[in-house]
């Protein structure tokens, strides 16, 4: 018989170790399903892992790792604060799309002005959009106890509709001969938000990213607010004698994860997307959430976690060019390492027995 | 808008529902044993691959049916294993679930698009069908219709009227006490779970087989998600279930028709009102209950008994 044994406090090792096994687990299985799949499994896991940063054309593709972990790294610190304490803001792909569209839209209203206070007053309205639109589900919660899990994500398909609206009607390249899709930032100086040093593939995004991540750090190792969210995850009972307010708690995590995936999306738009249009968004704010996970909802932990899950988009991306593999496989795969993930994670809080009953 | 004809809109409405009446009927029972499965959108679509998959090969709709139920279930004791046996996070294992059966049934579906799948026929009623209103409203059906209806009812009995059902209740209010009365709770939730995904499974296959019929990547469109709200929505009450999704299903079809009617409200509008509405009615329902709710007791958390 294999039973579990509650530790008396969480494995210091296996916290760490956790996210390792995780991904070496998913390598092996993934590797399973693309032998399914009738691929060589070591040449995939090769080019999704190995490859983009070592390989042939790493000079280029490894800029495009901080341009994929930039905007994952900025959403899933967010969702984490709000993951410790117990608050489910799912609809992180939502607050995204509006962030990007507020953002977008004022730079656009100055169009042609050019002028450096342009950016940053589309930064601020970035951050707004996407604050403003998770403050929805924040106050329903509060105010009136709506489940956050539902309102947020279902805010997500609404978002959806109205960036089809915006690339479509309010916000369309007047000069883009009806085609579907706002004026391209990258021929508008003032409003763009190139690379900063040629071929890194850093831009504002990943600047903030890093400033972002650790200010969390800071947040939850030594800032009273920073406890009081991990009291209230752990703890909830004890938080409130503590004097936590949950409704405020609920508001500022809520805000400060709506706020941050705004930015992320303000920056892609105004960055690698380069323009408001239908598809600009590709699910960072779904993948965030694995990212958040894997990096145990730890500032530095995302990181690093954020890093890793932008190898798989890349590697995947060419793994579909190179060797035929179906872009939803990486999806899979992703999905995957989030699994084994919760699975492994059991080993942190519990120890495993052999033997009888005792 | 006067040429939209009652009776047709109540019999559309009637199939409309069917998936997101089945996959929040399984998802009650699941949530009733204390269980927070948020996977039912990955298990409506693994359902609606695996459906569609069975039934191309086969040529037989029914076929395509019990394969969904079969991929929504498989799906959801992945679910189980973890949460159940690994004691993971029952919120972030659904959502990784729902993630996952998005990538792999995009990944199986290659090389389904653009197929027709084997019809499903009518039930033919012969001369019932021409009752005014009542005909079409009534016996215009497929079989999955009336199985979607006899569901809501056995559940309802189920949950009610048995003493499983009982046990399954006090498994959901409280795991300790079930298990101190010598109830295996983790067999009984396991059990549960399967049952929540074959559901999901089957209204996904719906989705794929007959109500779209076609597979595209990411079909459901938040069908599941939509499933979770009717279960908030219902109190965890099956009749109710019943109610909310034909509403649910109303308001669709109701948009679909204004749509093609050529209203004057602007597409995009209505193609939001599902969404919003589900919105505006966990509000209400909330708002009306202030702080209290009917969820059962020990929704979403996991029980490790030390025996």
């Amino acid at each position: 018989m294999i039973r579990l044994e509650r530790r008396a406090s969480a494995s210091r090792f296996w916290v760490w170790a956790t996210p390792v096994v995780a991904v070496a687990l998913t390598m092996i299985f993934g590797g399973l399903m693309f032998l399914l799949l009738g691929k060589n499994p070591v040449e995939v896991i090769r080019t999704i892992f190995w490859d983009p940063l070592f390989g042939e054309f790493a000079w280029y593709l490894r800029g495009q790792l901080l341009v994929k972990a930039g905007p994952l790294v900025l959403i899933a610190i967010g969702l984490s604060l709000g993951f410790r304490a117990g608050i489910w803001n799912i609809g992180a792909e939502g607050q995204y799309i509006m962030g990007a569209i507020v953002g977008a839209a004022v730079g656009l209203a100055f169009f042609p002005t050019e002028n450096r206070w342009i950016f940053p007053v589309m930064v601020i309205a970035g951050a707004f959009g996407g604050w403003a639109w998770a403050m929805i589900p924040a106050l329903l919660k509060t105010r009136l106890n709506t489940n956050e899990i539902l309102v947020s994500l279902m805010l997500v398909y609404v978002a959806q509709v109205i960036l089809a609206m915006a690339s479509t009607g309010f916000l369309r390249n007047p000069e883009g001969s009806g085609f579907p899709g706002s004026r391209n930032f990258s021929n508008y100086p003032a409003a763009g938000n190139p690379e900063l040093i040629a071929g890194s593939g850093l831009h504002w995004g990943g600047v903030t990213a890093i400033f972002v991540a650790i200010a969390a750090y800071v947040l939850l190792q030594r800032h009273i607010l920073g406890f009081q969210i991990k009291l209230a995850g752990q703890a909830p009972r004890a938080a409130r004698l503590h004097g936590v307010v949950p409704q405020r708690l609920i508001v500022l995590c809520m805000g400060i994860s709506g706020a941050l995936a705004g930015l992320a999306g303000l920056f892609e738009v105004t960055g690698p997307a380069g323009q408001i249009s239908i598809d600009f968004n590709v699910g960072y704010g779904f993948t965030a959430i694995i990212v958040a996970f894997l990096g145990r909802l730890n500032p530095l932990g995302i990181v690093l976690a954020g890093l890793i899950m932008a190898l798989t988009y890349i590697g995947g991306e060419m793994a579909a060019t190179n060797l035929g593999l179906p872009s939803a496989a990486v999806q899979a795969f992703q999905g995957m390492l989030l699994f084994f993930l919760l699975g492994v994670d059991v080993l942190t809080n519990y120890r495993i027995k052999l033997g009888g009953a005792a | 808008m006067g040429d939209i004809n009652l009776s047709v809109l109540i019999a559309s409405l009637m199939v409309a529902s069917v998936p997101i009446l089945l996959a929040a009927l399984g998802e009650m029972v699941t949530e009733k044993a204390g269980v927070l499965n948020l996977g039912v959108e990955g298990m409506m679509i693994m359902g609606a691959i695996c459906g569609f998959i069975a039934a191309v090969g086969t040529g037989s709709p029914l076929a395509g049916f019990i394969a969904g139920a079969a991929g929504g279930a498989g799906l959801s004791l992945l679910f189980a294993l973890l949460t159940l046996g690994f004691l993971a996070n029952q919120v972030a294992t659904g959502l990784a679930l729902t993630l996952f059966g998005l990538g792999l049934s995009a990944l199986m579906g290659q090389g389904y698009t653009g197929i027709k799948p084997p019809a499903t026929v009518e039930i033919d009623f012969g001369t019932l069908t021409d009752i005014p209103f009542l005909g079409r409203v009534l016996f215009s059906h497929d079989w999955v219709v009336y199985f979607s209806l006899f569901m809501v009812a056995a559940v309802w009995w189920f949950i009610t009227r048995t003493r499983a059902g009982l046990v399954l209740r006090a498994v959901g209010e409280s795991a300790e006490a079930a298990h101190a009365l010598g109830y295996k709770v983790a067999r009984i939730r396991l059990a549960a779970i399967a049952f929540g995904g074959a559901m999901a499974g089957m209204g996904g296959a719906y989705i794929s087989l007959i109500r779209v019929p076609q597979w595209t990547d990411g079909i459901t469109a938040g069908a599941g998600w939509i499933a979770l709200a009717i279960v908030v929505f219902a109190s965890w009450r099956p009749v109710r279930v019943l109610v909310g999704a034909y509403l649910f299903g109303g308001i669709t079809v109701l948009q679909l028709n204004l749509q093609a009617a050529g209203s004057s409200i602007p597409v995009e509008y209505l193609s939001m009102a599902p969404y919003l509405v589900t919105i505006v009615v966990l509000v209400a329902i909330s708002a009306g209950k202030g702080r209290k709710t009917d969820a059962p007791a020990a929704l979403g958390q996991n029980f490790h008994s030390v025996r």
